[in-house]
């Protein structure tokens, strides 16, 4: 079927088997990798991305269910520049990753929270975050990331 | 881990949607927001012939007031249930369900006819008497939500017909209540109690295979009974099974205090 996908401000047209997932459109036909691939059953959350704003687990989508849509992924995190967002600056400054495989779910997961909550507490980012495993870090360093990065960001925009 | 090839139909009306399943004679698949099916289908423990897509079907996607409550059309997103106002039961059901990339795509509709007896939303349309609205070839039909499930993942629905919408009466009073090792895992027991035109109901999920009505734990809550009592005889009405997650003992044991706890949430809001 051919699709029309937006990644990261850039139109894709694409000619794919109904049964593909949207993760696998993304890595294999794309070339994103930075989207991980961990359970491929909506459990793990390493494949999320953001489809017209809201969260999505990639490997729960078909890429034909994504037709038309505009879709964020890890490698639309940094600026054009390549300077890293907050939260990536975060995640390295805080230690929020050790082997790295979660850390695109975690970003985007992360970053979909400080779309919604401005200064989330510690209680509510783990909350959040709950549909995202990490094997690695104890997840005390990627709750310090997202805290500083919500800091950062609040300071960056400003008192309303 | 990737599903087996299929035939995939994007329906533009509930018509085509419904002659699709028909022609495909049980081996055709409805996919709305595809939160339990994709797994199924990665597993490959279904391998449909079709899957009919119902997301750009029109119309699905509304929340609408009606006399007793509210309409929520079959594709209304469960993160739309958490944020809007009309039904704060509703909205408080929808915030235990998984994670937000899963509220994000997961429907009302595909809730309520994937049937898994530790959802939220059927024990909430269990708890309500909530009416399901179904189209057929022959036409539509509705049901009741205690008509509707029939066993773990079991419904009346037949193989050519769908879920378009589900008429939620709005309760008076409510408690929720709802116990999970880790946040947005399926709770290990949900309890709504709910008073929907002056009489009380309990619904319990979890504790089998579809939401529990413990006949005589409501009676004895219409009746005037202590949150303890009534608690103490919906918990002596079920055996639950003890699996990997928890004992009999140790659900009976939750499913007693989650009763309770719903009770007093009930209560509290009618003394606020």
């Amino acid at each position: 079927m051919n699709i029309q996908l937006t990644v990261n401000g850039t139109r894709h047209d694409l000619d794919v088997e109904a049964r593909r997932t949207l993760a696998d459109a993304l890595r294999d036909d794309l070339g994103l990798t930075g989207t991980h691939l961990g359970c491929e059953h909506g459990v793990c959350g390493a494949c999320t991305v953001l489809i017209d704003g809201g969260p999505v687990r990639a490997c729960l989508m078909l890429a034909v269910q994504a037709d038309g849509s505009s879709i964020t992924t890890v490698e639309g995190m940094a600026g054009d520049d390549g300077s890293l967002h907050p939260l990536q600056e975060a995640f390295s400054t805080h230690h929020g990753l050790q082997c790295g495989f979660c850390t695109p779910g975690m970003l985007m997961s992360a970053l979909d929270l400080l779309h919604r909550e401005e200064r989330p507490c510690r209680a509510r980012i783990r909350e959040e975050l709950s549909g995202n495993i990490c094997r690695c870090t104890g997840y005390a360093g990627i709750v310090d990331a997202v805290e500083a990065a919500a800091a950062e960001m609040a300071v960056e925009t400003g008192p309303a | 881990m990737k599903p087996a090839p299929f035939d995939y139909l994007r329906a533009r009306s509930l018509g085509e949607a419904v002659r699709a399943l028909a022609d495909a004679a049980g081996d055709g698949k409805i996919i709305a927001g595809g939160q339990s099916l994709m797994p199924v289908l990665a597993l490959r423990m279904a391998r449909p012939r079709l899957l009919v897509d119902i997301n750009r079907i029109p119309g699905l996607s509304t929340i609408t007031p009606v006399d007793t409550g509210v309409r929520l059309g079959a594709l209304v997103r469960h993160a739309r249930l958490v944020e809007q106002t009309l039904h704060p039961l509703l909205a408080e059901a929808a915030r235990w369900i998984g994670h937000a990339a899963i509220r994000s795509r997961g429907t009302s509709g595909g809730s309520i006819a994937h049937a898994d007896p530790a959802a939220e939303l059927p024990v909430v349309a269990a708890a309500l008497e909530a009416t399901i609205h179904i189209a057929g070839p022959g036409g539509t039909r509705t049901s009741t939500a205690t008509d509707l499930f029939t066993g773990p993942l079991e419904t009346t629905l037949a193989e050519d017909e769908l879920i378009t919408a589900i008429d939620m009466p709005a309760p008076e009073r409510w408690g929720f209540a709802e116990f999970s090792r880790r946040h947005g895992d399926f709770g290990l027991v949900t309890v709504v109690a709910a008073e929907v035109r002056g009489r009380w109901r309990l619904a319990i999920g979890g504790v089998g295979g579809v939401p529990h009505r413990p006949a005589e734990a409501e009676d004895l809550l219409n009746d005037g009974g202590s949150p303890d009592q009534v608690a103490a005889a919906a918990a002596a009405a079920v055996t639950p099974s003890g699996d990997i997650h928890a004992s009999a003992e140790y659900r009976r044991a939750m499913m007693e205090e989650f009763t309770r706890r719903a009770l007093t949430a009930a209560t509290q809001k009618a003394v606020a």
